[in-house]
This record gives C-alpha cells, sequence and structure tokens, in this order.
C-alpha cells in the first residue's frame, strides 16, 4: 500500500515538474465526458414517452428532419408529430433552460462571493411571478405572459441594482438586500393578484409558480437558444475574471480588473438568461444553486470550468427531471417539485459531507 | 518612483489624510509607520486608487495615478492585502497565477511562461508544498505568504504590503523581510505598513512616520527611529538602546526593570 502511493506520488511529481503543476488535462477530459453524458441523456430521452414509440422509429424520424432528402414516408404521421413537435423541442428545451439556470448560478455565486446564491436572489423569480400573472390575469390587455413575464423579472433586478447603487458603487451586501426588498414586494403583488384572480386564473398562475414544460413548442426553442447559447459563451469567456472578482473589489482593483464593470456585465448577463427561462417555463428551483456546487466538487472552483460544467450538467439535470415528469405518471407532475425533492436531500448531504471545506 | 504630493483625503467631513507628501525612490524598501488609526490603510487606498484623494497629486513611475486605467494600474502596482478568507477553495497555485492577470492575453490567455513564472514566485518564497492545498484552508500566515508570492508573480515596478507580517510567526516575518530585501534589490520600489519599529529600523532603507492624519518624519530609517520619535507617537513608552552595536526599540518598563536588577543592557 505504501508502496503503491509512494509510486503514485513520484508519478505526480514528475508530471508536476513537467507542467509546473498546472495540469489541466484531466479537467478537460471531465469537461468532454459531460458533453458525452448529455448527449446520451438526450438520445435517450427522446425515446421515452407516454405514447409508445420504438427506438428505431425515432430515431428515423429524426435522421429524416435533421438529414438532406430525408424521407418520413416510413413512419405514421401522428409518431412524426409526437416525436418531432413535441418530444424534441421538449427536450431541447429543458436542456437550454437547465444550461441557463444553472450558468447563471455559478456566475451569481461567484460574483456575489456567497456559494449560497442561487439565481434568483436578486428578484428575478418574484419579478417574472408578476408579470406572469398579470398576463394571467389581465390575457385580454397584455400581449403575452411570456413577455410580460421576462420584462418584470428584469425589471426586479434593474430596480435591486439601482437602488444598491451608492457613489458609482453596487456592494454585494447592499444588493443582495435590496434584491430581498424588491423581491418581497413583488411577492406582495402576486399575493394581491391571486387574491383578486378568478377561481381558473389562480389555477393557472399556481400552475405557472411551479414551473414546467408542458407547452414547449419549437418556438420556444428558437427564441431562447440563440441568446442564451451565445450568452453562455461569453460568461464563459469571462470565467477567469470571474476568480478574480470572487476574491473582492480591492483584491480584483489591484489585479487589474474593473469590479464594477465586469460585475455589471455578468450580472446583467446572467439576468438575461435567468430571465428567459423563467419566462419561458415559470420558476424552477434548485438547478441554479446545485450544480454549480456539484462541478465545484469534481473540477474545483476555477470558473473556467466550473461553469461549462455546470451548464452540461444543469442541462442534463433539468432533462433527466423533465422527462421523470412526464413518465412517471399518467398526467405530468409540474418538474419543480421533482427539482426540488431530488435536490433537497442532495444539499442536506453536501452541508454533512463537504459543509466545512464548502463554506469555511 | 513614487511620488505622493499634498494628499487630502475625507470621510465625510472627517478629515483622514491632511496634506500628505513624501517620495520613495527607486528600489528602495520603504516602511510606513504609525500608531493604528493615522491614516496609514487611507493613504494606501488612495495611492492605489480604490479611494480618490479630494485634493493633492500621486504619481507612480512618472505617471499620474489619476489617469491610469485599472487594467494599466495593475502593471505598475502590485498590492498585498492583509491575508483574508476568499469564499471558494482555490488552490494555493491558483491564487499565485491570478497575480499574472494584469499581464494575460486573449480568452484562455494562461501561457506556459504564466505557469512558470507563478511557479518560480512560489519557490522564491519556498512554499511549492503548499501548491496543491486550497488557500482558505491554510494558516493566516501561509496565506500571506501565498498573497506575497502572487504580488511577486504579478511582475510590477512598485509593490505595495499592508502589515504584510502581522500574522506570521518570529522566523516567517524575518523571511517576509528577507525577501523583501531580495525583491528590493532587484529593483523594485516597495511600500510596506508595519507596527514593528525594530523591523523597520533592520530593514527599511527608508521610512516614513505618520501621526495624527499626516507625516511626522521621513527619511533613513537610521535616523528617524529614535527614541524622540517614538515617544512622540506613543506617548512616552520607549526606549531605544544598542545591543552589539543593533538598535533596539524597548518598552521603557522593561528597560527600567533590568537596569534596577543590575543588568543594564547599554
Amino acid at each position: 500500500m505504501t508502496g503503491l502511493t509512494k509510486r503514485m506520488r513520484i508519478a505526480e511529481r514528475i508530471g508536476l515538474d513537467q507542467e509546473y503543476g498546472f495540469s489541466e488535462i484531466h479537467k478537460i477530459l471531465i469537461l468532454l465526458a459531460l458533453f458525452a453524458l448529455l448527449i446520451v441523456i438526450v438520445g435517450v430521452a427522446i425515446t421515452f414517452g407516454a405514447y409508445n414509440i420504438s427506438v428505431s422509429d425515432v430515431y428515423r424520424i429524426v435522421m429524416a428532419h435533421v438529414m438532406p432528402f430525408g424521407d418520413i414516408s416510413s413512419v405514421t404521421k401522428l409518431h412524426n408529430t409526437i416525436v418531432w413537435e413535441l418530444r424534441i423541442p421538449r427536450v431541447l428545451l429543458a436542456v437550454t433552460v437547465g444550461t441557463a439556470l444553472a450558468t447563471a448560478g455559478a456566475v451569481f455565486q461567484g460574483c456575489f462571493r456567497n456559494p449560497l446564491v442561487e439565481p434568483y436572489i436578486l428578484g428575478i423569480s418574484s419579478g417574472a411571478a408578476f408579470g406572469a400573472a398579470m398576463g394571467i390575469v389581465f390575457s385580454n390587455y397584455l400581449l403575452s405572459i411570456q413577455l410580460s413575464a421576462f420584462i418584470f423579472g428584469s425589471l426586479a433586478v434593474a430596480l435591486a441594482y439601482f437602488l444598491a447603487r451608492v457613489r458609482k458603487e453596487t456592494p454585494i451586501v447592499t444588493l443582495i438586500l435590496a434584491g430581498v426588498i424588491i423581491g418581497s414586494v413583488f411577492s406582495a403583488m402576486v399575493s394581491i393578484l391571486k387574491y383578486l384572480a378568478t377561481d381558473a386564473a389562480l389555477r393557472e398562475i399556481v400552475f405557472w409558480l411551479m414551473g414546467g414544460f408542458y407547452y414547449a413548442t419549437w418556438n420556444d426553442v428558437h427564441l431562447l437558444a440563440p441568446i442564451i447559447i451565445p450568452s453562455f459563451l461569453i460568461m464563459w469567456a469571462l470565467g477567469w475574471k470571474l476568480n478574480i472578482l470572487s476574491m473582492g473589489d480591492d483584491e480584483a482593483r489591484a489585479l487589474g480588473v474593473n469590479p464594477e464593470k465586469y460585475k455589471f456585465v455578468l450580472i446583467t448577463l446572467a439576468t438575461l438568461v435567468t430571465s428567459l427561462a423563467v419566462s419561458a417555463v415559470g420558476i424552477i428551483a434548485w438547478v441554479g444553486l446545485m450544480m454549480p456546487h456539484a462541478t465545484r466538487m469534481m473540477l474545483g472552483p476555477d470558473h473556467r470550468y466550473v461553469i461549462p460544467a455546470s451548464a452540461m450538467l444543469g442541462g442534463a439535470y433539468l432533462l433527466v427531471c423533465d422527462t421523470m415528469a412526464r413518465t412517471l405518471t399518467t398526467a405530468e407532475i409540474p418538474v419543480g417539485i421533482i427539482t426540488s425533492i431530488l435536490g433537497a436531500p442532495y444539499l442536506f448531504y453536501l452541508l454533512r459531507t463537504r459543509g466545512k471545506a464548502m463554506l469555511g | 518612483m513614487l511620488e505622493v504630493r499634498d494628499l487630502h483625503y475625507n470621510y465625510g467631513t472627517f478629515p483622514v489624510l491632511n496634506g500628505v507628501s513624501f517620495d520613495v525612490d527607486e528600489g528602495q524598501l520603504c516602511g510606513l509607520f504609525g500608531p493604528n488609526g493615522c491614516g496609514k490603510t487611507t493613504l494606501f487606498k488612495c495611492c492605489l486608487n480604490f479611494l480618490k484623494s479630494h485634493r493633492g497629486s500621486i504619481r507612480m513611475d512618472g505617471k499620474d495615478v489619476k489617469d491610469l486605467r485599472v487594467e494599466d494600474m495593475a502593471k505598475v502596482v502590485a498590492y498585498v492585502p492583509q491575508e483574508h478568507k476568499p469564499p471558494f477553495p482555490y488552490l494555493s497555485r491558483e491564487v499565485v497565477l491570478m497575480g499574472r492577470t494584469p499581464r494575460l492575453n486573449g480568452f484562455f490567455g494562461i501561457s506556459r511562461e504564466d505557469k512558470m513564472k507563478a511557479a518560480d514566485a512560489m519557490d522564491l518564497l519556498g512554499l511549492t508544498e503548499l501548491a496543491d492545498f486550497p488557500y482558505n484552508q491554510l494558516s493566516g500566515g501561509q496565506r500571506q505568504m501565498v498573497l506575497m508570492a502572487r504580488a511577486i508573480a504579478q511582475e510590477t515596478p512598485l509593490m505595495f504590503l499592508d502589515e504584510p507580517t502581522s500574522a506570521l510567526d518570529f522566523s516567517n516575518q524575518i523571511r517576509i523581510w528577507r525577501i523583501m530585501r531580495l525583491v528590493a534589490e532587484r529593483g523594485v520600489t516597495i511600500l510596506a505598513c508595519s507596527h514593528d519599529p525594530n523591523h523597520v529600523s533592520w530593514f527599511c532603507d527608508k521610512v516614513v512616520v505618520m501621526k495624527e492624519n499626516r507625516i511626522l518624519k521621513a527619511g533613513s530609517s537610521q535616523n528617524i527611529i529614535t527614541e524622540d520619535t517614538m515617544n512622540e507617537i506613543y506617548q512616552d513608552i520607549c526606549s531605544v538602546r544598542k545591543i552589539g552595536g543593533i538598535k533596539m526599540v524597548l518598552p521603557k518598563d522593561v528597560t527600567l526593570r533590568d537596569e534596577t536588577d543590575g543588568f543594564g543592557i547599554q
């Protein structure tokens, strides 16, 4: 045993010397493995569903649509609609939303220097809930529930940000408190709307708040993906700067990273993707908090790796949850319930085993 | 190298810096000395542009710091803060590598050279063993050494250290001062806060003494750290004696006790 560890140490030391100890190959391998995992889960998820379609039929339909001159004459129209118009957009939307929430979570945690922060910290969820409730209750006057949720979600963060801004600076504690204040105001307004709403509207509000992918269409994918993917890439590119920001404002400044400027850019992008995700599918808890944690345990705290890894894990996790939501029972379970039921024990486990190392 | 002229700073109406002026020449190791609350930290923060001074000017390497962008400032001056705990368990080597940030270019622009320089800086401070430990689980003194290595990896002509030896044991205090001397001899200009008059008189070329929001004295550390100066800032509690030709600042009651016991030191 000791001989083995000794040999491993020597090997490690040689490896360290060659790379000056900054070897990143295994981290890149983990990223690739996560990507492969995500692809596999997507591949499996599209074969599951309430309506039984054989695996080969599912892939024949996919190939027919993806390949040029594809031939769908061999499958029935019903199967085609179920796979291509219902399942695949839903799967892709789950991955996109999971990616958005997990990336935003990692970015918010880094900016706020607090591993317990989640993407809803600045009041996005309450703002979006208010917007959606407005859209539902006053459906005759407002164009769409989604648009209204997006606008009010972003508005809540903007309000918190400007409320917290004193003398050209936005101290973190003030910002979080401002987020709590704005959030509680919007929550109160949601309660007013619930109180005023008709029974049907109230039911719809409650369902919206639980989050779900029931109405996912290609339109949602086309709307979200072109904004979320580039935003994710920009946040990933700023990963090293986020490392520096997480050391604190003064140190960031001393290391040549303007904290006000980069915090603004990162928080804006994270807010944008979160608002989009929330407005499309409602409030889904835990993904944004848990995935960055899980990746830090795998890859360490370097945000250049945490951001892409939590994006992929977030996509995979939300897809698994949503697949369970639509297949476990004959009726749909709101996906927010599943993410919470699976997420809470995980965080409890984290707290018990790694609490000290993670939270200092 | 560092030129501070008539610096004023107020917190609200309360003046913290009241016309502070001093110079530090290239390659000098300058100590900043003074009682708690005399404005040392504020002076540091003004020099580093964390706080905007209300009047006066600061020039580093011939450039007015007011005109420097954050990115350019970090190429001129490195800052070693008092030790603190970040929330994420970055490895020590990652923290040192952060010092290379102002010199990085591009997306994933951390080159082999940057990694090498970070490794060299850790080597210089004897931190190689700690490289793979999470920084926030090290002891306070070890964290301070890592921050020092980070500043060295930053390769700036100027270095500011805020009480670099405050959390260190005796041997590491001496080690840090030796490293500061070494760095200064390579041509880096250093300004370091310290609360130990002996360290200042043994290791610094120059000392700036602050009292009540202004500069009391500035000059060669041998001439400045005297019984008069010490008693002026610390209300008559110090004696300066020579032991084997080396100047020592001692508490007055300790010297009195030793003299009455017949162990006169002088």
